[in-house]
């Protein structure tokens, strides 16, 4: 951690933002992680609910209960703590993802911006596992990384009106999967007939922050079939 | 018991079932959506004798045509939307009985933006991730996660409550046109500059049409940024997020709830109703109030709400 890190930050009178860095960085995520975890076992009174993102841990509180200072102080007698060791146990969840075609109509340019086969750029895509950073933009969405250089790839110059449930996509070095239809602008590479947010399922999000992600790649005869099924992915508790 | 009591003629401009959210799941990417006016909300369901968490309709410039089914206790709160019982001018801010086949009809917000319809029992939709408010973008809650349609039929539960209890004049919210926002600067004040905090804490801005549940986008004097951009980070309900045009959004129930622009400053919740009870053109300044104050501000405004709510027990 650098010397100037963490920062303590105010969100209005219910607020604190624990900030660890300025970069998307597993390090910094990882500090995060490590503190939302900690927070969550010390089961401090008044804390309501913990947002990690890629550099920060969004803290709500309530403020009859606690004050920004106070709530500062016992997060800044936990820090020693963070040192060392490794986050509890996330899950590695593994996706099947129906790659290029009509379920990936960015898989052609992204694999000739790099001079790749589409083949390639789909082994590379699978070849690693990914760390969910966080969870935003609609619900359940995963920012993953760490993408390798050879196929990061810009967000579209003009996003779409429309991009379909699973749509997974790449952005400069990250990747995510679309929970919902909605306006986009990664460049989507395939698709999951995996539902990775669905209101009436426990639990409803199939991802949590930290969580890893290993995508296959699948048939579209298989994507059907699993669609029909329902299928569930396996996890691994790690 | 489940009893069909509301039909819809005419569902109005937007109305939606809400209650008072569905919080939790901010780390999923989820907002907790729920009614926009906690005060006229809660007031509403204080009259009609319900719990604070009952679900009932928001309706959003216009209101709806309804025609009750079933003889049932109402309270209509928020905005001024003229409400008529089968033409008859009714009560606001009062509880008032129905009988079966009266017509309920509202017109647009003569004052305010958002009217509620309070019923004795609550409005019965199923329970979604443990609430019955309504959010547009992931379609759940509420009807199938939609707003009204004509034909649409509303159950309740059996509740109590008593006709024709009132608050005295004092505890019912004024609604101007030219208001005043309260905020603690931060999380990202210092991404901006000396004289982009000034123009911020002195202009005014006024609403756009470009606003909604997920948040009201202003308009002003732009506000000088340091640098446009931030790492993607959690958004409090009342961030005040500054665009690249310099302008201001301040982020509300039905939020992304994260995002990459600088926030300068967060709303206190105690003037979030400001915002849900403001229209396009309406005018908002911003007030710096340090921590201290703000805490002060919500403890005063938590003792307004249980005050009010025990009034009319």
């Amino acid at each position: 951690m650098n010397l100037e890190y963490p920062r303590y930050l105010k969100a209005g009178e219910d607020g604190l933002v624990v900030e660890f860095g300025d970069s998307i960085d597993p390090e910094i995520n990882f500090w995060v992680l490590k503190l939302e975890e900690i927070l969550e076992e010390s089961q401090i009174l008044g804390i309501e609910e913990l947002i990690p993102t890629y550099r920060s841990l969004f803290v709500s509180y309530n403020p009859l209960i606690l004050s920004f200072w106070e709530l500062q102080e016992k997060i800044k007698e936990l820090i020693p703590f963070l040192q060392g060791g490794r986050v509890r146990a996330h899950k590695l969840v593994r996706i099947p993802v129906a790659y290029g075609g009509e379920y990936g109509p960015d898989l052609e340019d992204v694999a000739k911006m790099h001079g790749l086969t589409e083949k390639e750029v789909v082994d590379i895509h699978t070849g690693k596992e990914y760390l969910v950073y966080m969870l935003g933009f609609t619900p359940g969405f995963p920012y993953m990384g760490v993408v390798p250089a050879e196929i990061a790839t810009p967000r579209l110059e003009n996003p779409r009106v429309k991009v379909s449930r699973g749509s997974v996509g790449i952005a400069e070095s990250q990747t995510g999967i679309y929970p919902l239809e909605s306006p986009g602008g990664w460049r989507i590479i395939g698709r999951t007939p995996i539902e990775i947010f669905n209101p009436i399922r426990k639990p409803p999000f199939l991802l949590s922050p930290g969580d890893r992600v290993r995508f296959f790649a699948i048939s579209l005869d298989q994507f059907e079939e699993f669609t029909l099924s329902g299928f569930l992915p396996e996890f691994e508790q790690r | 018991m489940k009893t069909p009591f509301l039909k819809v003629i005419h569902p109005g401009a937007m109305t939606l079932v809400q209650d008072l959210g569905r919080p939790g799941y901010l780390k999923y990417g989820l907002p907790p959506s729920g009614c926009a006016d906690e005060i006229s909300f809660r007031a509403g369901n204080a009259l009609v004798g319900n719990q604070a968490g009952c679900a009932g309709l928001e309706m959003t410039v216009q209101g709806g045509k309804f025609q009750l089914l079933a003889d049932t206790l109402l309270a209509i709160t928020g905005a001024d939307m003229k409400p008529r019982i089968n033409g008859h001018p009714c009560p606001m801010w009062q509880s008032f009985l129905t009988r079966a086949g009266d017509i309920l009809e509202f017109s647009f917000a003569r004052s305010g933006c958002r009217s509620y319809l309070s019923v004795s029992g609550g409005i019965e939709v199923s329970l979604i991730m443990g609430s019955r408010a309504t959010y547009l973008t992931a379609r759940i809650g509420g009807l199938e996660g939609r707003p009204l349609q004509p034909g649409d039929i509303l159950c309740r539960e059996s509740g109590g409550g008593e006709e024709g209890k009132c608050f005295p004049p004092q505890f019912i919210p004024e609604f101007k046109e030219t208001q005043e926002l309260r905020v603690v600067l931060g999380p990202q004040d210092d991404h901006f500059t000396e004289s982009g905090l000034k123009t911020f804490l002195s202009e005014e801005y006024t609403v756009t049409p470009q606003s909604n549940r997920m948040g009201y986008r202003l308009q002003g004097p732009p506000i000088e940024t340091v640098k446009k951009g931030i790492i993607s980070d959690a958004i409090a309900l009342g961030a005040v997020q500054v665009s690249g045009e310099g302008q201001p959004i301040v982020l509300l129930w039905d939020r992304q709830t994260t995002g990459g622009y600088p926030k300068i400053g967060v709303v206190v919740k105690p003037d979030i109703w400001k915002l849900a009870q403001a229209k396009p053109g309406d005018k908002f300044r911003f007030r710096k109030v340090e921590l201290e104050e703000a805490r002060s501000l919500y403890r005063n405004y938590v003792h307004f709400l249980l005050i009010l709510e025990n009034l009319v027990k």
